[in-house]
C-alpha cells in the first residue's frame, strides 16, 4: 500500500535534508570530481619512465656507449651513481627503482662468448610491479644495444620472431581508460552506501524513527522515501562523472547512454540496499559508517577486479568476489566504456545486479517490518 | 588535571567498548581484511586463457602451441579458427590476448626468414595485457634459441640478463601489501574514533557540556585522541602479528622504529580527525568529511601506483599526506631494513603535519568556546 500524497511528502523531506547538508552535495558533486582527476591523472599503473641508478666502473668505449644507449631509453630516467653503495643507498631510499652496475671488466667480458650478460641488475622487489617494468625496460635496452652492435658491425640482423602486439578498445595501453570507468564504480559505492547507512541510524538515536513508526506510514512508502531522493542524486552524479570522463579527460566512451542508465540504476538498487540494510540493522551510526566503510567501500576497491586481475586471485578469494556487486559494475562500466555494448557481457552483469538489488532491499523491508511490530 | 584527562579517557573508551556490537565492529573488519585482501593484492598474472588463431597449421607453429600450452600464467588455451572468434573471445573476455600466427609462418621460419606473429589483447586489462605480453615474449624467445642450435653455433648467442630483486627476491605482492595493509586500517580507526566521536557529542548536545566542565579544550583533545590511538596501535598489532607469523613477511628492521612512527602517525591523523569534527555538526559530515581525506590519501600514498608516476605538483602536494611518509616507513622497517636516516627523513614531515593539525584543531575548539 502506497499513498503518493504521504510518499511525495516524505521524500521532499528527504530531498530538503539531503540539500540542505553541505556534507552529501561535497559527496555527491564535489568528491566524484576530485576522484575522477585522481585516478586520472595521479595513479598510472604504466610506469612511463622508471627512475634507475646507472653505476660505471667501466670506462671503455663499450661501456660507455651502453651506458649512452640506457640515458636514451624513454622508458628509463638514469641517475648515475658513483659506487655500488651508493647506487644502493638510494634504493633503499626509495631515489630509485633499480639500478645497473657496469662492472671494470665489462668490455673484457664481451669478447668471451658467455650464457650470462656482463651486467649487475637489481631491482627494488618492494615494489613488484615496478621491478618487473625494471626488468622488462633493462632487458629492453640490453638487446637492443646488442642488435645495434651486430648492425654496427655489419652483420645481418638475426631472422627470428617478430612480435607485433596490439591493444584493442586502448591502442596507446594507456591505463586511465580503464582505471576512470572503475573509479566511478567506487564513487557510486560511496553515494549509494555509505551516505545511505546513516540515514536511518540517525532517525534511530535522534527518535525521530518512532515518530515516524506511530505515523500512518507504511513499510514500503518509508522505504521509497529513503531509496528514491537517493537513487536520483546517485544517477546525477553518475552522468556527472561519466560527462567529466568523456568531456574534459577525453576517455572514449563507446557504448549507448541509455545502457549506463539501465546498468547504473541496478548498480545503485543493490549499493543503496547494502546501505539501507546495515542502517536498519545496527541503528548507531558510528558502528553504521565502519560498517559501510569495510562492507561497500573497500571491498569496491580490493574486490571488484579494478586495480586487480579477479583471475590472479586464489579460488577462494574469487569465489568471494562473485558477491561483491562492485565486481559486476566494473566490468559492466569497463565494457561499455572502452567496448562498446556487449551484450554476452553485460546481460549476466546486469542480472546479477538486479539479484543483488532485490536481495538487500528485499532483506532490508523484512528487517523493516519487525521494527513495527 | 591527569585525573580529569583520565576519567574523559576511561569514559570514551566505554563508549567505544560497550556493547557487543561495538566491540565486533572494531575487530571483525580488521580480521575479514587480513584474511582476504593479503590474496587479492596482486598485480602477478595467473591462470589466464591464452587463445591461438593458428592459421598455418605447419610443425613449426604447432611446436610453439605446445610450449605455450606448458606456461604457467596460462592455465587455459582455446583455438579460435576465424577473425569473428577472435573479436568474439575479445569482446566476451573469453581471452586475455589473442595470438595470431599467419599462414605463412612456418614456411618463413623453415626458409630462415624473420616470422611474424601478432597479439591481439583486451584494452580494458591493458596492465595485466602487458605482464601476460611479456610472458609470451620470453616463451618465444626461448622457444627462438632452442629451435636453432645451427644458428646459436655460428653467432654467438646472445647471454642472458640476470636481474636480482632485493629485498623481496621472488616479487611477492603479499610482501608488498601487509605492511601497507598496516597502515591502511590504522588510518581508518584512528580517523573515525576521533572524528566520529566529537560529532557524536555534538549531534547528541553533550560536547557543550564538555565544553562548560573544567576540561580544557586541549584536555578534551587529549582525551580523544588517546583512546583512538590505543585502538589504532591495537588494530596495527594484530596486522603485525599476523603478517610475520601467518604471512610470513620479513621483518627486517627495528621494532622501536615502527612503533614510534606509528604514535606520531596516529597524532598527526587525529589532528586531521578533530579538525574535521571541529567543523561538522553532525556524524554524517564528519563521516563523509573522513571519507573525503581518506579516499585521496590512500589512493595517493603510493600502496596502489608508484609515487613517481604522479605529476611533479601532486608529488608536492603528497608531502602534506601523512599516509605516504608511514608507508614508507613501514615497508622500510619490514623489507629494507631502513637506518635512522631514512626512518627520520620520514618521521619529521609527520611531526610537521601533527603540530600543524592538533594546533589548528585547538584554536577552533578555542574559538567555539570564546
Amino acid at each position: 500500500m502506497v499513498s503518493w500524497r504521504r510518499l511525495r511528502a516524505l521524500c521532499r523531506k528527504e530531498t530538503w535534508q539531503i540539500l540542505r547538508d553541505p556534507s552529501s552535495n561535497l559527496i555527491a558533486f564535489v568528491l566524484p570530481v576530485i576522484m575522477l582527476f585522481i585516478f586520472g591523472y595521479g595513479i598510472n599503473l604504466d610506469s612511463s619512465a622508471v627512475r634507475l641508478g646507472l653505476v660505471l666502473e667501466d670506462h671503455g668505449p663499450e661501456a660507455v656507449h651502453f651506458a649512452e644507449s640506457l640515458t636514451r631509453s624513454p622508458y628509463l630516467r638514469v641517475r648515475p651513481a658513483a659506487t655500488q653503495a651508493d647506487a644502493a643507498a638510494d634504493l633503499t631510499a626509495g631515489r630509485t627503482r633499480g639500478f645497473v652496475v657496469v662492472p671494470g671488466d665489462f668490455g673484457e667480458r664481451l669478447q668471451r662468448p658467455t650464457d650470462e650478460a656482463p651486467l649487475l641488475v637489481v631491482s627494488d622487489g618492494a615494489e613488484p610491479n615496478t621491478a618487473n617494468f625494471v626488468q622488462a625496460y633493462v632487458s629492453g635496452a640490453w638487446g637492443g644495444w646488442q642488435l645495434q652492435r651486430a648492425a654496427e658491425r655489419g652483420e645481418p640482423p638475426p631472422a627470428g620472431l617478430n612480435l607485433d602486439a596490439r591493444f584493442w578498445y586502448n591502442p596507446s595501453a594507456t591505463s586511465r581508460n580503464y582505471l576512470v570507468p572503475g573509479a566511478i564504480t567506487i564513487i557510486m559505492t560511496v553515494i549509494g552506501a555509505l551516505l545511505t547507512s546513516l540515514v536511518v541510524a540517525r532517525e534511530w538515536e535522534r527518535g525521530t524513527m518512532e515518530a515516524l513508526l506511530a505515523s500512518p506510514v507504511t513499510r514500503a512508502e518509508l522505504l521509497l522515501s529513503k531509496v528514491l531522493p537517493y537513487y536520483a542524486l546517485g544517477i546525477v552524479s553518475l552522468f556527472l562523472c561519466v560527462g567529466v570522463a568523456v568531456v574534459v579527460m577525453r576517455v572514449p566512451f563507446r557504448g549507448s547512454w541509455w545502457v549506463l542508465w539501465g546498468i547504473g540504476s541496478l548498480f545503485l538498487a543493490s549499493s543503496l540496499g547494502l546501505g539501507l540494510l546495515i542502517s536498519t540493522t545496527l541503528r548507531n551510526q558510528f558502528n553504521a559508517a565502519q560498517a559501510a566503510l569495510n562492507a561497500a567501500f573497500l571491498p569496491a576497491l580490493m574486490l571488484s577486479g579494478f586495480l586487480y586481475e579477479i583471475r590472479s586471485m586464489p579460488p577462494v578469494i574469487r569465489a568471494v568476489t562473485m558477491l561483491v556487486p562492485a565486481r559486476y559494475f566494473v566490468t559492466a562500466m569497463q565494457t561499455v566504456f572502452q567496448a562498446g555494448d556487449v551484450w554476452p557481457v553485460l546481460i549476466p552483469s546486469a542480472l546479477f545486479l538486479g539479484a543483488a538489488g532485490v536481495f538487500f532491499l528485499g532483506l532490508t523491508a523484512r528487517k523493516t517490518r519487525r521494527r513495527l511490530e | 588535571m591527569l585525573f580529569r584527562i583520565r576519567t574523559l579517557i576511561i569514559k570514551e573508551l566505554q563508549a567505544l567498548f560497550r556493547d557487543r556490537q561495538s566491540r565486533a565492529i572494531l575487530i571483525m573488519p580488521v580480521i575479514l581484511q587480513l584474511s582476504l585482501f593479503p590474496f587479492a593484492a596482486t598485480l602477478e598474472v595467473r591462470n589466464n586463457t591464452l587463445a591461438v588463431f593458428n592459421e598455418d597449421n605447419g610443425r613449426e607453429a604447432v611446436e610453439l602451441i605446445q610450449r605455450l600450452a606448458r606456461a604457467q600464467a596460462f592455465t587455459e588455451l582455446i583455438n579460435v579458427h576465424s577473425e569473428a572468434d577472435v573479436r568474439r573471445v575479445l569482446d566476451r573476455q573469453e581471452a586475455l590476448i589473442v595470438l595470431r600466427l599467419p599462414p605463412d609462418f612456418s614456411r618463413d621460419r623453415v626458409a630462415g626468414r624473420t616470422a611474424n606473429l601478432q597479439a591481439l589483447m583486451d584494452g580494458r586489462r591493458s596492465n595485466s595485457g602487458q605482464i601476460a605480453l611479456a610472458y609470451v615474449q620470453q616463451i618465444l624467445n626461448q622457444y627462438e634459441a632452442d629451435s636453432r642450435p645451427e644458428a646459436a653455433a655460428s653467432a654467438p648467442a646472445q647471454p642472458k640478463l640476470v636481474v636480482r630483486h632485493w629485498f623481496n627476491p621472488n616479487l611477492e605482492y603479499r610482501w608488498h601489501i601487509l605492511p601497507s595493509l598496516v597502515a591502511i586500517i590504522t588510518t581508518l580507526s584512528s580517523l573515525i574514533v576521533t572524528a566520529l566521536s566529537v560529532a557524536r557529542e555534538r549531534e547528541q548536545g553533550t560536547f557543550d557540556q564538555l565544553l562548560v566542565s573544567p576540561l580544557t579544550p586541549g584536555m578534551i583533545m587529549v582525551g580523544k585522541t588517546i583512546p583512538a590511538m590505543l585502538v589504532a596501535l591495537g588494530q596495527g598489532t594484530i596486522i603485525l602479528l599476523a603478517a610475520v607469523f601467518v604471512y610470513q613477511v620479513p621483518l627486517t628492521g627495528s621494532l622501536l622504529m615502527l612503533y614510534g612512527s606509528m604514535v606520531f602517525y596516529i597524532l598527526s591523523l587525529a589532528g586531521f580527525g578533530l579538525l574535521i569534527s571541529s567543523v561538522c555538526a553532525t556524524q554524517q559530515q564528519a563521516f563523509l568529511g573522513v571519507f573525503s581525506f581518506v579516499m585521496p590519501a590512500i589512493l595517493l600514498s603510493g600502496f596502489s601506483a608508484p609515487l613517481e608516476n604522479m605529476p611533479r605538483w601532486l608529488q608536492v602536494l603528497d608531502w602534506a599526506n601523512p599516509l605516504t611518509h608511514f608507508v614508507i616507513i613501514v615497508k622500510g622497517v619490514f623489507l629494507k631494513n631502513i637506518g635512522l636516516a631514512a626512518w627520520w627523513a620520514h618521521l619529521w614531515p609527520m611531526l610537521v603535519i601533527a603540530t600543524v593539525t592538533l594546533g589548528l584543531a585547538d584554536w577552533m575548539f578555542r574559538k567555539r568556546l570564546g
